[in-house]
């Protein structure tokens, strides 16, 4: 007599075997030997209606077998990615964010994009210092207690390295929005307003730049001015609920809200205050950007306004004619986004998309715009405004200013090329 | 009911509490750093030379030093291994490739004393002596034609080096810069909309699906 095995095909479990899949499998033996002859066992490919499918018809993992959570794996797929040419090598290089999965604002912590400069460093929290000195009253120490027991803040804020898009200036090169676009990420950070542990040392008047220094081996250190560290900085030690990420600056960040993602100094463990910037490496050979004419620009730290279609994207075709809801994401580091504007035919016209609650101050906003395909080439475009009135440009308008030297801070419209077949391809317009 | 000498009154308690709010911490916590764990730990080098330690570094010094530490990524003569990119010699900064070496782009020589001593040598940092990363530095100087083959480096000689560019930079954001108006109709010409460059067809993207995709270009 055959005696059908129950967990054919598809394997509901993902723990591994021991006495609990024993337990189960002596339950299913059970069950098999019930339904024997009735023909209502599931087979492999047959787990759609009407068909009762074999996780339906049999006892799944319980509590404990996965104390910290991981996604399916179904969605293996949704990683971050490199680009192996771009680097010299993997310690100082960085990874992209799958934008082409984010359905939210949020970036789950797992795929945060990385950037690293001397690798990513263990730092043991209880041996972790911050450590507050120069044009101050009173030089401060501060452990990763005390630093938690000041006033806590929690803010949601991207950071996108300026260098997002840098590959695209002379032409199209990746097709991808994660290779595109991937150099940001969005969380809720939880940590000390900077005015506050300022406030707390006491500021000398002559005081007006700050330099933040990491715990990394680059000893990562950018100038900020202290009116930036007044207004809106935060030290950080949560990412989404949760202690940051090694890969986001455990135990301890900066988050400069709405600038350019390497003056979010991770691993903090310094800040000096003087009264001139030092010009450090990573803002004089580094984030400036060169201009047509030789000459370069520095300290230009905002991020200006900037949004991009993720779906229809090269990772996420379309599948024939019919309705889509065209799906994006758009971010100022100045301020709020005020609207995001959509075309379909490359900029001839436009409409405005609908924003999605929560539309938060330099952070990711969701933005969607029904479009009904008629299967025909199209080009898409999404095109960002924020509150203080600044428009997105064009590529060919930030060409015309600044030539194709400059590597960052491309905040231009991305077109996306749909063909008949409903795939798509990273163009650049004319 | 109002009272002028009420409202004196608690101004005058108020006073001493604002007095002692400049003079001390407000929440107390930490510590307070001793000079050893400030002088340790402050490296921060400034194109005044404020943060540079006492040492110094002869260019001769600095040769045999960046042979067996640096030249396996920069080269020999500093003109960069496998993918890591030149760092010395005269470039131009304008054209199809802009050559960004210490000579060509660098403001300032404190910065290379600077980054040097905080993040080289690449696998093992922050772990050479003032004298010889005041070496090393001398000797990129000389690599790159900004100082001659006696120069010796310490706090006072490197913010005198005269650096070819350092007069090259814009430190004032100009942005915006871009002035593009938010325009919904007809806003160009259909005979105007043509791609003139796509990714389609080029073999630069990895993989986008599957495992972490190492594979460099053909």
């Amino acid at each position: 007599m055959m005696v059908e095995q129950p967990h054919q095909g598809r394997d509901v479990s993902e723990a591994p075997p021991g006495r609990r899949t024993l337990f189960r499998a002596g339950l299913g033996a059970t069950a098999a030997a019930l339904a024997a002859g009735t023909a209502r066992r599931a087979r492999a490919e047959d787990q759609s209606p009407p068909d009762d499918p074999a996780w339906s018809q049999a006892l799944g993992p319980g509590i404990g077998d996965r104390v910290y959570g991981t996604p399916s794996h179904f969605e293996a797929d949704v990683i971050r990615r490199n680009v192996p040419w771009l680097t010299a090598n993997a310690e100082s290089s960085i990874s992209f964010t799958p934008l082409q999965y984010q359905q939210g604002i949020i970036t789950p912590s797992g795929v945060f994009f990385e950037r690293y400069h001397a690798g990513r460093p263990t730092v043991d929290p209880a041996q972790h210092r911050l450590m507050i000195h120069g044009l101050v009253d009173r030089p401060l120490l501060l452990t990763m207690a005390d630093i938690k027991r000041f006033p806590s803040e929690n803010r949601i804020h991207f950071i996108e390295c300026p260098a997002n898009g840098g590959m695209e200036w002379r032409a199209a090169q990746l097709n991808s929005l994660q290779y595109t676009h991937g150099m940001i990420g969005c969380a809720e950070w939880t940590g000390v307003k900077l005015s506050t542990l300022l406030n707390e040392v006491g500021i000398k008047p002559k005081a007006s730049w700050v330099l933040a220094e990491g715990a990394d081996g680059a000893h990562m250190a950018r100038s900020i001015p202290l009116e930036k560290c007044l207004d809106d900085v935060l030290v950080v030690y949560a990412q989404n609920g949760e202690a940051l990420r090694p890969e986001q600056g455990y135990p301890l960040r900066l988050i400069v809200p709405g600038w350019q993602g390497n003056v979010n100094i991770k691993w903090i463990r310094r800040l000096e205050l003087g009264d001139a910037p030092w010009f450090t490496r990573e803002e004089t050979s580094k984030y400036t950007e060169l201009m047509a004419d030789g000459k370069a620009r520095g300290f230009t730290w905002p991020i200006y306004a900037k949004s991009v279609i993720t779906f229809p994207c090269p990772e996420m075709p379309a599948k024939g004619p019919g309705i889509y809801e065209i799906r994006g994401l758009a971010w100022s580091g100045l301020g709020k986004v005020a609207a995001v504007d959509v075309s379909t035919d490359g900029g001839i016209n436009w409409t405005r998309a609908r924003l999605h609650n929560p539309v938060l101050s330099k952070a990711l906003t969701r933005f969607t715009l029904e479009w009904r395909w008629d299967g025909k080439p199209a080009l898409l475009q999404s095109r960002a405004i924020d509150e203080t009135g600044f428009v997105q440009p064009t590529l060919a308008e930030l060409r015309h200013v600044r030539g194709t030297n400059g590597v960052y801070n491309n905040n231009s419209i991305q077109t996306w090329q749909v063909k008949p077949d409903g795939s798509v391809f990273n163009v650049q317009l004319g | 009911m109002f009272s002028w000498g009420r409202l004196f009154a608690v101004a005058g308690a108020l006073l001493p509490i604002a007095a002692f709010a400049a003079d001390a911490p407000h929440y107390g916590f930490g510590t307070t750093p001793t000079p050893a764990q400030i002088e340790g730990w402050a490296i921060a080098v400034r194109p005044d030379g404020q943060g540079l330690p006492p040492g110094s570094g002869s260019v001769h010094d600095g040769d045999d030093l960046f042979s067996a530490l640096c030249s396996t990524c920069h080269g020999t003569f500093g003109e960069g291994a496998g993918r890591y990119p030149r760092i010395a010699g005269e470039g131009k900064l304008t054209g199809d490739r802009p050559e960004q070496t210490v000579a060509s782009y660098w403001p300032y020589a404190t910065t290379l004393f600077d980054y040097i001593n905080r993040a080289m040598p690449f696998p093992t940092p922050h772990v050479l002596p003032p004298d010889q990363v005041y070496a090393i530095t001398a000797y990129v100087l000389n690599l790159n034609g900004l100082v001659d083959d006696n120069f010796v480096a310490d706090a006072k000689s490197l913010p005198q080096v005269k650096m070819p560019n350092v007069n090259g930079f814009i430190w004032k954001d100009p942005r915006p810069d871009t002035h593009d108006e938010a325009c919904m109709s007809n806003c160009r010409a259909p005979a105007d909309i043509k791609v003139v460059s796509t990714a389609e067809g080029k073999s630069l993207t990895p993989r986008t699906t599957g495992t972490l995709d190492t594979a460099m270009p053909q």
